[in-house]
């Protein structure tokens, strides 16, 4: 859907901020960009836009050259999310929604009933339309973002650092909030960010960049978990990298049993059978208990803190269904890293190759 | 309309005369601005309910036209130099106080705290922590006022002071340009030239600002 | 002293005073014409010359300068330059009134430009605005609470300097001044010195109560 061919971006003062870059982003899914600071991830981003023209190279969105377009035409099309925000102070949330539509010449009324259906869209509540961008929290005012970039019904979406300036809290639910989105509209979606987890989190494909300009390597999150390309890329995971790619596989294959009885601790449920405690002579241990949709990070999480290494697994409604033991998760976990090792389609680059050989 | 420069020439004395008068009364104004706008910009700075008074009531006088002043001060120190530097400095104070408030107002928080926590008391917190910190803003005030003053100046000729104003109700009077020009140029020459030496002071006295070669 | 101020306070208050083509009401409404049509015009080349420096980014160090070097040139002396020079007529006068008026105006419009939040500017380009889409629907709207500020100061200065020109024989309340000093009539003197002070001390807490209105949805 969005291919960068050979394309260099060098700035008058000689700095360059995208070197030789080749890169394919697939229709429908989101791919992130990563890297530390200078690495050309955002000056990628805003190519795609033409907020910034590269030096040379070819760059095309749905097949067409972006060069060839009108670019005011171009980022109609294309919805941008930036990371302050950019909400225009002096226009009401409704009426900043409406941007777009107002300016491909839709009616007033008709972008602003647009405008309001965006609004429930992104989880904001009705009345907050009539507000200005200042009476909103952080949080609240990069939803109103979002849904300024999608009030057009763009088929791309370009994120840069989008919930960069929010808390952790927030964070995590407007990201929540993204997958959530994404899996109704099925947008092309390109994310930057320097957070490693956000990428892991989010992308379906995630691009890693080194200082320069350097694409080093693109590949799904597990894979690039499982085989980095190189230090810089094993560095730039993280040294819990071996967990985070158990964040990515869910809690359903593994087996489970029925709870134990007799042992020295017990599963205390409730009347409904939701799992309370674990509990002992004289002592208590709170359980956190999983649903098949979690993740295997989770589940390892808690059977370290369970005092007899089972987990306890609830269904949708919390009801217990049974328990899972340590040994049955580790040997998933394994089989979740095998997975990964073994599964071809990395894009390399010509150097990591070189280094390789 | 011509330059008559014999004129110039014969009475190279009388300009020099005017122009070190014109200087003394703006640089006075200046200096009894800042004396007076100190003390009471800090008082602004720390007592909240003052400084809205202060800052709004200096905000009315500064909407004043200078003629004005000047005529409303006869009654009090008539046709004399304390006129016109009195009605100098209300222009002059406006200024500086509200540039000193806004100086102090810049001084980060933080700054403040550290010298607190080291045990250093409010009066030498001002003295060797704030002010020095708001000198820039503080600075960019006096160069204000100071070319302000130095045009304001002339307005005072009506009251029968004026300084290089004097060449301009000549001029008018006799319907000769030529000291009028004379006395616009030596004007703005004065101001260019005290702008420079405040630049120049500022420089000076903000070591930690000059930027490294 | 207090003779004095019983005197102007008569002066002020009587209605024969207030009447006639010398009168209080017409200087009034002469002055308040002059100012209000000079500040027009500065207006008209000082907004669209402030705009498009802050717009472009181009020739910034006129619109910084430019109003310290306002600020330096001395009225009275262009006044009169100017009325001489011209051969004793009234309309380069009004020029000089209008001159002198511009540069508060291109320094205040483009600092108000320059405030513009730029995050903002690139998600208005981002979102699809041409230039001149983003200079009046973004930036013109934001930069208009400091742009206000320097018509009002604007029209403050032409009030000011319109109270000089009635030396080389403008009308307006600077008649008074002027007349009363010829006439060494000390309380026409100072009447005209109240009636321009309180003029300007309405216009500017009237304009800034206004500003405040009209901006009351935005932050600080």
């Amino acid at each position: 859907m969005i291919q960068f061919d050979a394309v260099h971006k060098r700035f008058p003062n000689g700095t360059t901020a995208v070197h030789d870059l080749s890169l394919e982003m697939p229709e429908g899914g989101v791919t992130v960009l990563v890297g530390s600071s200078g690495c050309g991830k955002t000056t990628t981003l805003r190519m795609i836009n033409r907020m910034i023209e590269p030096t040379s190279g070819v760059i095309k969105v749905g097949g067409k050259d972006v060069t060839q377009q009108d670019a005011a035409e171009l980022r109609r099309s294309i919805g941008y999310v930036i990371q302050q925000s950019g909400l225009f102070p002096h226009r009401t949330v409704l009426d900043n929604i409406a941007t777009v539509p107002l300016l491909l010449g839709h009616g007033r009324k008709k972008a602003r009933a647009r405008a309001a259906e965006l609004l429930e869209t992104v989880g904001l509540a009705a009345d907050a339309g009539k507000r200005y961008p200042h009476q909103l929290s952080g949080g609240q005012q990069q939803r109103v973002g979002v849904a300024r970039a999608l009030a057009a019904d763009p088929p791309v979406l370009l994120m840069d650092e989008p919930f960069g300036a929010v808390d952790p809290v927030v964070r995590t639910q407007l990201q929540d909030e993204l997958l959530r989105l994404q899996k109704e509209l099925n947008k092309t979606i390109v994310f930057v960010t320097h957070d490693i987890d956000e990428a892991v989190r989010l992308g379906d494909r995630i691009a890693i960049f080194r200082t320069g300009g350097h694409l080093v390597q693109c590949a799904a999150p597990a894979e690039l978990l499982a085989r980095p390309a190189d230090d810089f890329v094993a560095d730039f995971l993280g040294a819990e990298r071996g967990l985070k790619l158990l964040s990515l596989t869910t809690l359903a294959e593994v087996p489970q049993g029925s709870a134990p009885e007799g042992g020295t601790w017990t599963l205390v449920v409730d009347e409904a059978r939701k799992p309370l405690h674990w509990a002992t002579k004289g002592a208590e241990i709170p359980v956190r208990p999983l649903k098949d949709g979690d993740s295997l990070l989770a589940a390892l999480n808690e059977s370290v803190a369970s005092p007899t290494g089972l987990i306890a697994r609830v269904d949708a409604a919390g009801v217990l269904t049974g328990v899972s033991s340590r040994d049955d998760i580790h040997t998933h976990a394994g089989q979740a890293h095998a997975e990964a090792r073994t599964h071809t389609g990395t894009t390399r680059t010509t150097e990591t190759e070189a280094a390789a050989a | 309309m011509t330059i008559d420069w014999s004129w110039i020439g014969d009475h190279t004395d009388d300009l020099t005369s005017l122009t070190f008068s014109h200087l003394q009364a703006a640089l006075t104004a200046v200096f009894l601005g800042l004396l007076i706008s100190l003390p009471l910009a800090v008082v602004a700075h720390r007592v909240r309910p003052l400084r809205g008074f202060l800052l709004g009531l200096s905000n009315v006088l500064f909407t004043i036209p200078s003629i004005a002043i000047f005529v409303l001060l006869l009654p009090i120190s008539g046709l004399t130099r304390t006129t016109t530097v009195i009605g100098l400095t209300v222009y002059t104070l406006v200024v500086l106080l509200r540039n000193t408030v806004e100086g102090l107002d810049s001084v980060p928080a933080k700054t403040k705290e550290a010298a607190k926590a080291m045990g250093t008391r409010p009066l030498r917190t001002l003295l060797t922590v704030e002010l020095p910190l708001a000198l820039p803003v503080i600075m960019a005030g006096v160069r204000i006022a100071t070319v302000m003053s130095i045009s304001l100046v002339s307005v005072a000729t009506y009251i029968g002071d004026g300084g290089l104003g004097q060449l301009f109700t000549d001029g008018f009077q006799r319907d000769f340009p030529t000291p009028v020009i004379v006395g616009v140029v030596l004007t703005l020459l004065l101001a260019v030239v005290a702008d420079a030496a405040l630049v120049a002071l500022q420089y000076v006295l903000t070591p930690w600002k000059r930027r490294r070669a | 002293m207090f003779e004095l101020f019983k005197n102007l306070a008569k002066w002020l208050t009587s209605g024969s005073q207030w009447a006639g083509t010398d009168g209080i009401a017409h200087r009034l409404a002469e002055h308040l014409q002059y100012s209000l049509l000079a500040t027009l015009i500065a207006a008209a080349i000082g907004l669209p010359l402030g705009l498009l420096i802050g717009h472009t980014g181009k020739g910034a160090f006129l619109a910084i300068n430019l109003a310290s070097f306002g600020r330096a040139l001395p009225t009275v002396g262009l006044v009169v330059l100017v009325f001489l020079a011209s051969g004793l007529s009234m309309w380069p006068v009004y020029i000089a009134l209008v001159a002198l008026a511009v540069p508060s105006i291109v320094t205040n419009t483009y600092a108000g430009m320059t405030a513009v939040d730029p995050d903002v500017k690139d998600a208005a380009r981002g979102q699809g605005m041409r230039g001149h889409q983003v200079l009046f629907q973004v930036e013109l709207p934001l930069a208009l609470p400091l742009i206000m500020t320097g018509l009002r100061l604007a029209l403050i200065q032409v009030v000011s300097t319109a109270t000089v020109a009635a030396y080389v024989s403008f009308g307006g309340l600077g008649r008074f001044v002027f007349d009363g000093l010829a006439q060494r009539d000390l309380v026409q003197v100072l009447g005209g010195a109240v009636l321009v002070a309180v003029v300007a001390i309405v216009l500017d807490l009237g304009l800034s109560g206004l500003q405040r209105f009209l901006f009351r949805h935005r932050t600080a």
